[in-house]
């Protein structure tokens, strides 16, 4: 039923522009996998090629092994749920979830029982004699859904599906469109800017910067071993704290910066004298004192309380100010509005990596 | 009640109208800020604005169509007999288009004429149709902005040409010793020339060419507005080309298409000049018959008579389409 993708050296390009560079992956069969990215990375364009409305300028797409070179979009075993749905508006809802079969030369009665079917599958029993346009946001998300899934794809394709929904509506559907693909059990490509998207549903993810792909693992991978300075600042907030290796070993390394001499793990291997950038999650950084090299001093700047969670933000070395978030359990003490105080961290929860590109602001 | 009693009055009844069609309009809107008709223009102008408006409507639209329509109510007289005790109201002029009043028998002959003008200006719309949509697809949907705006020229700039320098000029191409025919013989494809303008060939060809614009702008407009995702869905779900036209682009584009072909067919059926000049010689086209009757034989009672049958023939054809297409008239203008 549910068939690998594998992206072998794809690589598109529109005139001079490169928007996918030599893209290498394997995508497991009845895997949910993301490309998570800021918008222009790329991740578009290799959804685009995957379902066949663009061909890669070099390097092959093979589903379940076939390569697709020459395959249109009509006669690949995908389906590609749109950004803005493109639900046929002059159709009711059962025609649209049956249009696929339709062209296939079902009869009308098998269509009405696949329609039955799917209509269950997405909790719309009964409302198949609709219009569209008379339907929910995340009503009208489940038919295309549902549409999709009518051809009995082998890979399904989502571009930002949710990005038209509410904050509630999306975090809902999350777990309906994961629930959906363990029911249905075939391989899944999302496309998301969202990182919130990406973690929660997928099993592994892609991220992907400038049409290259910086990173493929799984999301806790991705979150806490970030393989470039760009997946770190990408995924999740991050501080950054920039400056030249002072010292370095195989575990760990102490960087110069701004705020003095600190120290984070060492897993690219970055040596003495190197450019390189430490990373801290906010949720790392503590109020008061810690050790030598992992303490940092600065003016609190704003607080803002956010419910489970408050955020402090104090004076950074850039524009970017430094943030820490405090829990609400361990009754840790908020420093107050323009006061200086001392932060620090485990140096175990300190990061450095090699210095590149970031993700912008 | 004297004709000079009618012309007075009905400007007033057309003001009275616009007046209670503008005060209507403040009491069906809901929203209470929203201002009403006197309100937005003020009182001096907007009485202004009705009294234009009404008034050509009036002189302009109603009055020469109801001069019309009482023409062809009364007998053909000499200026003189005019009010005259001969001057009486009569269905005789309509009755003249089913029998010959000279002769006594059937009018076969304006009978076949408007039948025929009927049948080619549905030839020629369908036919525009079949010629316009790929045009406007590809103006709308795939086409680079580039090539787009080139055709747009090509299409547009030859109708700066007037049309009977256009019909005289196509009349030259085809014509039996025209270029076309030359052009045949000489590369040894036919051996004789071929009547292109005896066959109705030129006909087709100019009245097609004609309305070919206002064919594909309305046709345009309607695809223009169409998500191209709704086209790659149906593709992504395995619809090959002819069924996404068939599915999603003519059911989405309908009112477009309804109101281009009813223009095209309006138009194609009373047009004067393509089907005099281009036509054969045994092509009587009704608009030719009509316009013999006013300026030939100076019958006008008979004339008006005969452009007013074509008139609601048409708008019945019309209507009549659009219910089997099931689009609403006020669809077509949107």
């Amino acid at each position: 039923m549910s068939a690998g993708v594998e992206l072998d050296h794809v690589t598109v390009r529109f005139g001079q522009f490169t928007a996918v560079d030599s893209a290498t992956l394997d995508i497991k069969g009845g895997e949910f996998f993301s490309f998570l990215g800021p918008s222009g990375c790329g991740k578009t364009t290799i959804l685009r090629t995957v379902s066949g409305f663009l061909d890669p300028s070099e390097g092959k797409v093979r589903i379940g092994g076939q390569d697709m070179t020459g395959f249109g979009p009509n006669k690949r075993p995908t389906a590609l749920i749109f950004q803005n749905l493109a639900l046929f508006p002059l159709m009711t809802v059962a025609d649209n979830i049956t249009y696929g079969l339709r062209v296939r030369g079902v009869d009308r009665q098998a269509r009405r029982r696949k329609a039955d079917e799917l209509l269950d599958l997405i909790a719309l029993k009964g409302q198949g004699d609709k219009l569209v346009s008379e339907l929910s946001g995340g009503q009208k998300q489940r038919v295309a859904i549902a549409r999709a899934l009518a051809v009995q794809p082998k890979v399904l394709l989502l571009d930002e599906p949710l990005s038209a929904l509410d904050l509630k509506l999306r975090q809902h559907m999350r777990t309906e469109l994961r629930a959906i693909q363990q029911q249905v059990g075939i391989t899944f490509i999302y496309i998301t800017h969202d990182q919130g998207e990406a973690l929660t549903m997928s099993d592994r993810i892609a991220v992907m910067s400038d049409g290259i792909i910086q990173q493929v693992s799984d999301g806790k991978t991705v979150y806490d071993e970030p393989d470039t300075a760009f997946v770190a600042s990408f995924v999740g907030e991050n501080n950054p704290f920039a400056g030249k290796v002072l010292k370095a070993d195989a575990t760990s390394a102490v960087i110069d910066t701004p705020f003095g001499p600190l120290r984070g793990r060492n897993p690219k291997g970055v040596k003495a004298g190197d450019n390189a950038i430490l990373f801290v999650r906010p949720e790392s950084l503590k109020p008061g004192q810690h050790g030598a090299d992992s303490t940092l001093t600065s003016q609190v700047t704003s607080v803002a309380f956010e419910g489970n969670v408050t955020h402090v933000y104090l004076k950074g070395s850039a524009k970017k100010e430094i943030t820490l978030t405090v829990g609400r359990h361990g009754g840790t003490e908020i420093p107050a509005q323009g006061s200086t105080t001392a932060i620090g961290y485990d140096p175990h929860m300190g990061l450095v990596l090699p210095a590149g590109n970031m993700a912008r602001e | 009640m004297s004709s000079r009693f009618v012309v007075f009055l009905i400007p007033i009844v057309v003001i009275a109208i616009f007046w209670a069609m503008a005060n209507r309009e403040s009491k069906l809107a809901h929203d209470p800020t929203h201002k009403g008709y006197f309100e937005r223009n003020g009182m001096v102008l907007g009485i202004v604005f009705i009294s234009l408006v009404a008034f050509w409507t009036l002189f302009l639209v109603v009055l020469p169509y109801l001069y019309m329509v009482v023409e062809s109510f009364h007998p053909k007289l000499v200026p003189a007999k005019r009010g005259g005790p001969e001057d009486v109201l009569t269905i005789a002029q309509y009755k003249s288009f089913f029998i010959e009043p000279s002769s006594g028998d059937w009018n076969t002959t304006h009978f076949w004429a408007f039948g025929y003008t009927i049948v080619i200006s549905i030839i020629i719309t369908a036919l525009n149709f079949i010629i316009c949509y790929p045009l406007a697809y590809y103006m709308a949907q795939a086409g680079t902005l580039q090539k787009v705006r080139l055709l747009m020229l090509a299409l547009i700039v030859p109708y700066w040409v007037n049309e009977i320098l256009r019909a005289f000029s196509l009349r030259l191409l085809l014509a039996s010793k025209g270029l076309i025919n030359q052009a045949l013989m000489g590369l040894g494809i036919t051996d004789g020339p071929i009547d292109f303008l005896g066959n109705n060939t030129g006909l087709f060809v100019g009245l097609s060419y004609a309305y070919l614009l206002i064919m594909v702008f309305p046709l345009y407009n309607a695809i223009e507005s169409l998500d191209k995702n709704q086209i790659e869905a149906a593709r992504d779900l395995g619809a090959p080309w002819w069924k996404i036209h068939r599915d999603v682009v003519i059911p989405y584009a309908k009112p477009g298409i309804a109101s281009g072909c009813t223009m095209v067919f309006m138009l194609s059926a009373g047009s004067l000049a393509a089907p005099q000049f281009l036509g054969g010689p045994r092509t009587l086209w009704f608009t030719s018959v009509v316009y013999d009757f006013f300026f030939q034989s100076f019958n006008w009672p008979r004339g008006a008579a005969y452009a007013f049958i074509l008139l609601v023939a048409c708008i019945l054809f019309v209507m009549l389409m659009l219910r089997v297409f099931k689009v609403s008239l006020g669809e077509t203008i949107r």
